[in-house]
Parts: structure tokens; sequence; C-alpha cells
């Protein structure tokens, strides 16, 4: 298997904290996956993905995405290659649905009918009848429903890895079952590199082909969830999967700072 | 009363012009300046606090002050005026455009950026959209300002209705100073009404819920 994503010896810093939010992290993930990221707040697991699409820049070491050094590309270029949805989801109110999943489509000047063929093709595919859906503003959709728009705005223009960040943290348990089934369908059908950041060990160990599991900035464990499951490799590995120890005071836009 | 409209309509209604000429003036300069500052500003939240503190403390001059203090540099007139209107309306401007796309939920910013938007498309087609409320909020407050401190600038020779409430005063001609206010009166209500339908149309349009 071909390796999408390469971290080699990434170490990052934030102002004014007294630890490094990444420290020293070698990471590779291989193509088709979907790891889940599994940690309790302030353990780095979302530094570790908005490093990935240059939200945040490492300090040191290096990230490369399908062999190239992220350094060498525009980080626009970059961001228009990779899916990225947020617990926040972050649709924009003013436009239809129809124009929110077209955004980079349509900066990327694909045809209009290319366009108008991918969006109802990624309407279906969550179930959504495009007919019903397409006119209608962000605002007038449920939860459940505005994140399944955030996913397929973030596929729509076939990026090669996705990443997404506690993309059902603020969603109602059942709703947010039906929308980890339905992400596990279009992982399995689309065979794109994920990267999901969760602090839901359920969550994670339900999606995970592969989990990664951090705590203070460093990689605790990482391998398939039967292997974490039967050999957690520390102590500290162990008591989270017994306690089901979820970080309850999570806050603050999903920085989990 | 209505005799004196009669009899003076004409010098009225010059006077009305030419208060609308400067108002018009000064709103399409101010309104450019004030953008133009805001896109250079908007990323810098220091810096922004900062030129709104400027603008701020040049806001609290009184107006006849400000007049005097430009009449050595840029003479009489109504280049003057409309020079002391402009730097007015840049506090209320510059504060609102600000506000309105620092208003902008951060987690729909953050997503436009993460989709490989450059900073150009997000504040064209996300934050400026999605502050418009906000800016054409203040562009009605700087344009009933506008008007109402456009009067003074008769003082310094630059025209318009001030000229009819400053004759009115000096002459204790009471119809003069009543048409001068009611015409003020009566622009600064349609402009309001014309932006509030505007502020009404583009809430509807953007606010439909986040």
């Amino acid at each position: 298997m071909a390796i999408a994503v390469e971290f080699q010896d990434v170490v990052k810093r934030f102002p004014g904290a007294g630890y490094n939010a990444l420290d020293h992290v070698n990471l590779k993930i291989e193509e088709g996956e979907l790891l889940t990221i599994l940690g309790t707040s302030g353990c780095g697991k979302t530094t570790l993905i908005k490093l990935i699409n240059r939200i945040h820049e490492a300090d040191e070491g290096n990230i490369y995405l399908s062999g190239t050094n992220i350094k060498d590309i525009e980080p626009i270029t970059l961001r228009r290659g990779i899916g990225y949805v947020i617990q926040q989801i972050g649709l924009f109110p003013h436009m239809t649905i129809y124009d929110n999943i077209a955004t980079v489509p349509r900066i990327l000047k694909w045809d209009k009918d290319k366009i108008n063929q991918r969006v109802t093709e990624l309407l279906e595919m969550v179930n959504l009848p495009p007919e019903e859906f397409k006119d209608r503003y962000p605002g007038q959709l449920s939860g459940g429903q505005q994140q399944r728009i955030g996913l397929i705005r973030a596929l729509a223009a076939n990026p090669k890895i996705m990443l997404l960040d506690e993309p059902f943290g603020a969603i109602d348990a059942i709703n947010r079952s039906n929308l980890q089934d339905e992400l596990l369908k279009i992982h399995r059908q689309s065979r794109k590199t994920f990267v999901f950041v969760t602090h839901d060990i359920t969550e994670a160990m339900k999606l995970g082909t592969k989990v990664l599991i951090m705590d203070q900035g460093k990689i605790q464990q990482y391998g398939t969830p039967g292997e974490i499951i039967e050999k957690p490799a520390n102590a500290f590995v162990e008591s989270l999967i017994s306690s089901g120890h979820v970080d309850t005071n999570y806050v603050r836009n999903g920085e989990g700072i | 009363m209505i005799a004196y409209f009669l009899k003076y309509y004409d010098r009225l209604f010059l006077a009305l012009l030419e208060h609308v000429e400067i108002v018009l003036f000064t709103l399409v300069i101010s309104i450019l300046l004030a953008s133009v500052i805001t896109i250079l500003i908007y990323r810098n939240e220091t810096l922004g606090n900062l030129i709104v503190q400027i603008f701020g403390a040049v806001y609290s001059i009184p107006s006849l002050a400000l007049f005097a203090l430009l009449i050595p540099i840029t003479g009489l007139g109504e280049k003057t005026a409309i020079l002391v209107l402009v730097l007015y309306n840049q506090f209320l401007l510059i504060r609102n455009f600000l506000a309105g796309l620092e208003n902008v939920n951060p987690s729909i910013v953050e997503a436009a950026y993460g989709m490989g938007m450059s900073n150009i498309q997000v504040l064209t087609k996300i934050q400026i959209p999605l502050a418009a409320p906000l800016i054409i909020a203040g562009i009605r407050l700087s344009t009933i300002s506008t008007i109402g401190i456009a009067t003074i600038a008769a003082t310094i020779n630059a025209g318009g209705l001030g000229n009819l409430l400053f004759d009115g005063m000096r002459t204790m001609n009471t119809y003069k100073i009543l048409w001068g206010t009611i015409f003020c009166a009566v622009i600064a209500f349609l402009a309001d009404d014309a932006l509030k339908r505007i502020e009404d149309f583009i809430q509807k349009k953007v606010g439909v819920k986040k």
C-alpha cells in the first residue's frame, strides 16, 4: 500500500503553552485507510490534522502528502485537494445547498454539467433528494442534514484525502449513529483516505480501520481497533479503553485546547 | 409660510440641491475610502482598533472647530466641507465595516479557508455578503449624520440648507429657518427609509440562519 500521509518528526508549539502540542510525531497513514485519532482535549489530535492542510504550520519536521512535502505546495492549492469537515459544519448561510456543494468545483472551474451531475450524485449518496434540497438554504435544514451537506461539500471535488475534525460531535445520538453508518458507506465506496478526529471511543472503534491514540502531543498507540483493545500498549491506553474516558470539558471551537 | 415658499421656492430648491450634492459627494468618497482602509486593516485587530480610535478622536472634534482648523490649509468652500464630512464618516463607517467582518461566524470563515479559498475569495464571497447588514447600517448612520452636519458647512461658504438656517437666524426670518429644517428632515427621513429597506432586504437574504 502506498503512503498517503507521512509525518516525520513533527513538532508543533503554540505560543504560551508550556508543552508541545505535537511532540516529535512520526506517522505513516496508508492510502484508503479510515484513521480515527482518539484522545482527550489538548492531546494534539486536532492540531495534527490542521497541520496536514496547513491551517497550522509545523515548527519542526516534515509532512508528506503522497510523497510531496506539503511545504512545496501553495496552501490554497493544497487545500483544494483535501476535503475538510469541522464540527461546527461551517456551511455558508447565504448560499443554497447547491452553491455550498459546488464551491470547490467552481473554484476549480469545472463545467456546469459536470457540477450539476456531481451535486445530484452526492445528494443522492446521503439520501437527500436533490430536487427537494438543492435550492434550500442551510438554515432550513436540521443539524444532521447540515452535516451531511458538510460532508458531501468536502467530497465534491474528489479530494484524495478527507480530514474530519469531530464532525459528529454536536449531533444527537440517533442521527450520529446514522451519520457514522453513512460515513462508513462513503469510505467503502470511495476508498479515499480519511483522517477522523474524535474523543468518543465507541466512534473511534466503530469507524477506524486504524486507530491512533494520542496524549500530550505524543502517539500512545497506533493499530487496528482489535489490536488496541486486545493489547493496549501502555497504562494510558488501557485506562482510556477500560474507563471509557471521554473528555467532558471539551469546548472551544473543536480546537480541543 | 406657504407664501414664502411660493415666492422663494427657487432659492429653497437651489439650497436643497447644493445640500444633496455635498452629501452625495461626501458619501461616495467616504465609502470608497472607508472600504479601502477596512480592507487594509481588517486582518490585524490591533491596527484596526488603533485606526478606529484615531478616527473616534477626530469624530469628537466639534465640526465648527474642525472647519476652522482646515480653512488655513484648504480654504473656504465646498472642498473643505466635504473633507471634514469625509473625516467624520470614517469613524462611523470603518467601525461598522470592521464589526461586520468580525461578526461573521469564525467557523464559516475557517471552512472557507479550509476549502482552499484565497483571502480575496473569502472576503468577497463569504465575509462581505455576511457582513452586509452591518455594512449598510454603517452607511445609513453616516448618511444621516452627513445630512445633519452638512448644514454647518454653510459657515464656510459651502452652501446648502445650512445657508437657509444661518441666514434665517441672522435676519430673524422664521420661515426661512423652518423651510431649511423641514427640507433637511425630509431628505434625512427619505434617505434613512431607503437605506432601511435595503438593510432589511439584505438581512432577509443573508440572515436565513447560520
